[in-house]
């Protein structure tokens, strides 16, 4: 196959590749000519959007003590949920590893994690303001959930993919089963865990600012009813304090990755 | 401490394996009708091609696999009919060394030695490091005497193979076995720190008394270190006896083949 004045190539041109990456072009002018997204149409946007910004500077302040006092409601929903969330995933990550645990104990545990994992906050949110009424409960719970959703199922992925010789080594000297856990498994993925935890409580705290806005508590609210008023200039005040907090709790959970290394 | 007995007399130490059969497929025995004892301050060495069940056996001691027929019997309890706690409880008896050390790698050496207490134990004193003060002065006189007391508090992840081999030694012994097995402790390990575990393996088992069973690929160490070797072959035992009676003949039937003995 090695003639002499051809060119050998080292690698095999994917034409399917290709047509595909076409193919999701063309899609897409399809899609925006459906939709009608012109270019005149996103001028008149750009145009608004302008007028929009024009009416946030200055930011308004004056209502500081509204301000401060839904933000720290966010942060206590944010950490509450957080503390329930990463203490309830621990035994439901646990109770989901296949590796650790018969089918019949796993499965309802995985399908309590896809369950909790298989709707948006803003929609748990909707379904505890209607269960539990207005204010912060609704929004924990909402949290709560989301949590479990997120670190059960990293947590039962992490246990899945321990080294089980340790537990091997362990089940030999007639340790009992949570010695076996807590000595074998555990001190694999303890750092993971910790990870996910504090990935988790930036994450609430993002969401408890939304919860808000469907009326779970938190500084959400206050944003809604701004826009709502046309109270740009307080509504520029809100975000900055919001760009703010998270900025401060993304500081804090890198130190607090530090001290677990 | 002041409960511990005073060495009263005990029946000896012994582990006795009666025509013992495992098939992972139904019909196809890897291990069929193994039957022998071991007692006392004895070393025995099991040889035999890769895949013979080697492991297969030594994992049905403690039940890690469950025999497919047959009785083992540790100290003279029966442990093949035993589930749950009382497993356990057996299991306490039965020390195991590993081919690939399984120690807790992101535990300290002294955390991977209690580990051989946990049976002993409660899960709540076990998980706030509360053990018994005789645990933890055995375990630093074990730490001792296979040298790492220096690394006590190191992680078990910074120590060479050959150490963590040591402290996956002393876990076993930490259980204080009537048995110790061992599931080729040594094919991890260079040559020479293969034979410096050996040494320690057959030096503790005998000092606590403890009768030693090994899975070992290398005929040489096993005949220079044990006092009995088994060959198994086809799913049969097919040697028993002392070492200097293993000839080329008997290796020959063991492995197959001739060509590798020259």
């Amino acid at each position: 196959m090695s003639g002499g004045t051809t060119t050998r190539r080292p690698f095999q041109t994917n034409w399917l590749a290709r047509a595909g990456w076409l193919l999701a072009f063309l899609y897409a002018l399809y899609a925006a000519n459906l939709l009608d997204i012109s270019w005149e149409r996103f001028l008149i946007g750009l145009d608004n959007g302008a007028k929009f910004i024009g009416e946030m500077v200055p930011p308004n302040f004056s209502r500081w003590q509204l301000l401060l006092g839904n933000l720290i409601e966010t942060i206590e929903i944010a950490i509450i949920a957080s503390a329930f969330g990463v203490f309830i995933s621990l035994p439901v990550g646990l109770l989901a590893a296949r590796n650790l645990m018969p089918a019949w104990v796993t499965w309802p545990f995985r399908t309590f994690i896809a369950l909790c994992r298989s709707f948006h906050p803003v929609i748990f949110a909707i379904l505890f303001v209607k269960a539990v009424g207005f204010g912060p409960l609704a929004g924990i719970l909402t949290l709560i959930f989301a949590s479990i959703g997120f670190i059960g199922k990293l947590f039962a992925e992490a246990i899945e993919e321990i080294s089980l010789k340790p537990v091997e080594a362990l089940r030999a000297t007639g340790a009992p089963f949570m010695s076996v856990i807590v000595y074998a498994v555990l001190p694999q993925v303890l750092n993971r865990f910790i990870g996910f935890s504090s990935y988790q409580l930036d994450a609430n705290l993002r969401n408890s600012t939304m919860v808000g806005i469907v009326g779970a508590g938190g500084i959400g609210g206050t944003l809604f009813s701004a826009f709502q008023r046309f109270d740009y200039d307080f509504l520029a005040a809100i975000l900055i304090s919001i760009i703010a907090l998270v900025m401060v709790s993304e500081y804090i959970s890198t130190q607090v990755k530090k001290v677990f290394q | 401490m002041s409960t511990s007995p005073q060495q009263p007399e005990q029946p000896a130490r012994s582990l006795q394996v009666d025509r013992l059969t495992k098939e992972y497929v139904a019909g196809k025995p890897i291990l069929s009708n193994i039957s022998f004892e071991v007692s006392g301050r004895s070393s025995v060495a099991i040889i035999g091609p890769s895949g013979t069940g080697k492991s297969t056996l030594i994992r049905c001691v403690n039940k890690l696999i469950p025999p497919t027929s047959g009785n083992i019997y540790v100290s003279g309890e029966n442990i093949t009919v035993l589930h749950g706690a009382r497993l356990r409880r057996a299991r306490r008896k039965i020390g195991m060394v590993f081919q690939e050390f399984n120690l807790v790698e992101r535990l300290t050496v002294m955390e991977n030695v209690l580990c051989g207490r946990l049976g002993y134990v409660s899960s709540l004193r076990a998980w706030l490091r509360r053990y018994p003060q005789r645990d933890i002065e055995m375990a630093f006189s074990l730490l001792e005497s296979i040298g790492l007391l220096d690394f006590t508090r190191q992680r078990a992840d910074s120590l060479s193979g050959g150490q963590r081999q040591r402290v996956g030694i002393a876990r076993a012994i930490m259980q204080e076995p009537h048995v110790l097995l061992a599931d080729e402790p040594t094919s991890s390990l260079d040559p020479k720190t293969s034979v410096e575990i050996m040494e320690l393996l057959v030096s503790l088992t005998e000092t606590h008394q403890i009768p030693l069973l090994i899975n070992i690929h290398d005929v040489e160490l096993a005949k220079r270190f044990t006092n009995r070797v088994i060959g198994i072959a086809r799913g049969g035992i097919v040697f028993d006896g002392p070492p200097a009676e293993l000839s080329n003949d008997h290796l020959k039937d063991i492995y197959g083949g001739e060509n590798w003995l020259q």
